[in-house]
């Protein structure tokens, strides 16, 4: 069977797990597994990133990502998102608990500060505390909220991320809810985002693994239908180098290089989860 | 009701890492991705990089020399801007008007713009509606997720797609992806989007300037112009290149004035001089007219007030920022 290759068509999403998989929660579906004690990947210093932006610059990157793990668990988030915006345009995927008044008013004056746009994205796993804090753990319902309502307060709009683990992310109604629930926390303009399960890392447990069957052979991906795969234009950057885009990070094989420049080759679609993505169109991407 | 006390225990990773659907020691992860990716050679990065700015030949032909034009986009059917647009054009004794796109939606009477692209001597590039309507496709292709949003782009698709006759579709669907035009000795890349596609959104705040070089290297053109996100800005890059979004003739740019909004472009001393024009123009007939064709009052709102009320959803943080809805 021949696996098919993604090429590389343009480095327009750069992203940086710079919380590692340290994660102050330990969701039940984290494709990454991330929790208190998983340093698989360690979090990254603006040292670290500050030559990855250059070079992703001088690549043509258009806009940069930051994930973990928690992002916020790193002290200096606040300086590398500075760094990050004087690029381009960011966004940070954060659980939202960590998310003080003073944390958003920050946040708040390096966006007016900056050239470009910062944006976040929050996630939860359902409408009420029982549903969510099944997945996302005891009391975190009210936590999320609380950071929404901080970020909301600080004038930004955060986009709500919701995985298809809760039943209402399925349906008009059930998102049209969500989107009530951000009016409610004070969000002028509620977006959602609805993301597809990928069956690796905490979720294996949780929901099962991916079936033999779940694999792409070369002929299911025609030759110009790579633009909805975020590996044709994505890369993200870790404590151990750069590897193809951000769900395969905990596999060692996906690691590319230890340079964005050393990653501007194809990659082949080998992985199961390679598999929900051309099903479904998941990109990562706001 | 879920019970919390059938969560899923997580492994304690301390000194584990977790691979694929296994949990392994932290140093053998470690060690199997270092082996993965390794450094590549010299002449293989520098061919990659370049690779990635490298000219992509469209064989489209030069028009012009022009000494000045006018460009406009996103006419959404708004006839009466069209035509001071137009009367604009001809006191700023400009050579030629390029319209990059989207001459339906949103307004009244989509024809009616038809005899005054013609009579004008606009050169139209197809912006997603002319493709959309020429394929007779269900939607407008923007591409919403929002609820509310996509409401509305459905109503405003509809209407336009009820009142384009077979002729005026045709018409729509001959028009070109994309132009050159030379103004001086600067050649110009006319496109609805972007370079790269017809619907992809370049705002002023989600633009940097490597991005905006890189699309200038990949399109071989000193300048870049696109419309479709509505809103106008313009790009003075340090290679001297320019990236400018025209913005919209057809709705004002969420700014609380009913101005619309055009460029005009000329070279002087070797470089592109862009000047982005505010216009006004009679709103309130246009009020008048799309409240006679039973449109949405939010439509006639933002035609009145300058605020957008719908297709929020695609503006980026810092746009919605400035935004009164």
């Amino acid at each position: 069977m021949t696996i098919p290759q993604v090429p590389l068509a343009a480095l327009d999403t750069v992203w940086f797990q710079v919380a590692g998989t340290v994660c102050n929660l330990a969701c039940t579906h984290c494709l990454v597994s991330s929790s208190p004690t998983n340093r698989t990947h360690e979090g990254l210093t603006l040292e670290q990133i500050r030559p990855h932006l250059a070079e992703a610059a001088r690549l043509g990157a258009r806009e940069y990502y930051f994930t973990g793990g928690e992002p916020f668990l790193n002290p200096e988030l606040p300086r590398i998102l500075e760094a990050a915006l004087a690029y381009g345009p960011a966004t940070v995927l954060t659980n939202g608990v960590l998310l003080s008044s003073a944390r958003s008013a920050e946040l708040r004056s390096i966006a007016d500060g900056a050239r470009y746009s910062l944006d976040f994205r929050v996630s939860l796993d359902g409408l009420d505390a029982p549903a969510n804090d099944a997945i996302r753990g005891r009391g975190t319902f009210a936590r999320v909220l609380a950071g929404v309502r901080n970020l909301a307060a600080a004038g930004f709009d955060p986009v709500l991320t919701v995985t298809e683990a809760c039943h209402e992310a399925s349906s008009a109604a059930g998102r049209e809810r969500f989107l009530d629930l951000l009016r409610g926390l004070g969000v002028e303009r509620p977006r959602l985002k609805v993301l597809p399960l990928f069956r690796i890392g905490a979720e294996v447990a949780r929901g099962g693994p991916y079936e033999s069957w779940q694999r792409l052979a070369g002929d299911e991906v025609a030759p110009d239908g790579f633009a909805h795969l975020q590996c044709s234009s994505c890369r993200v950057v870790t404590d151990q180098g750069v590897w193809v885009c951000p769900i395969l990070v905990n596999e060692p094989a996906a690691r590319m290089g230890p340079t964005l420049t050393d990653t501007l080759g194809a990659y082949p679609l080998r992985h199961a989860a390679c598999w929900t993505c051309h099903v479904q169109g998941a990109t990562c991407r706001t | 009701m879920p019970n919390l006390s059938s969560r899923p225990r997580l492994p304690d990773h301390r000194g584990r890492a977790t691979w694929g659907e296994r949990i392994v020691p932290l140093e053998e992860f470690k060690r199997a991705a270092a082996l993965a990716g390794s450094e590549c050679d010299a002449t293989w990065r520098a061919a990659a990089e370049r690779a990635l700015h490298a000219p992509v030949a469209d064989g489209v032909p030069v028009e012009g020399p022009y000494r000045r034009i006018v460009l406009c986009g996103g006419v959404y059917s708004n006839h009466l801007a069209l035509a001071a647009l137009l009367d604009e054009a001809r006191r700023l004794a400009a050579d030629a008007v390029y319209c990059l796109g989207d001459l339906g939606g949103f307004g009244p009477r989509p024809e009616a713009v038809w005899p005054l692209v013609a009579r004008g001597g606009v050169r139209v590039v197809q912006g997603n509606y002319e493709q959309a309507l020429a394929e007779d496709a269900p939607d407008c292709r923007c591409g919403y997720t929002d609820p509310r949003d996509n409401r509305f782009a459905e109503l405003s698709y509809r209407y336009t797609a009820a009142h384009c006759s077979p002729a005026f579709r045709a018409f729509l669907g001959a028009l070109p992806a994309r132009r050159r035009v030379r103004v001086g000795a600067r050649e110009i890349l006319l496109v609805h989007g972007s370079p790269r596609r017809v619907n992809e959104f370049l705002f002023e705040s989600t633009s940097p300037v490597a991005f905006l070089e890189t699309l200038c290297d990949r399109a071989a053109a000193d300048a870049i112009a696109c419309t479709h996100t509505g809103l106008h800005w313009h790009a003075a890059l340090p290679s001297g290149r320019d990236v400018i979004n025209v913005g919209a003739l057809g709705r004002p740019a969420n700014d609380g004035t009913p101005r619309i909004w055009f460029a005009l472009i000329e070279e002087r001393d070797r470089a592109l001089a862009v000047e982005l024009r505010p216009l006004g123009y009679d709103h309130h007939a246009l009020a008048v007219e799309m409240r006679a064709e039973g449109l949405p009052e939010e439509f006639v709102a933002t035609i009145l007030s300058g605020w957008w009320t719908t297709c929020l959803e695609i503006l980026p943080a810092r746009e919605r920022a400035r935004s009164r809805y």
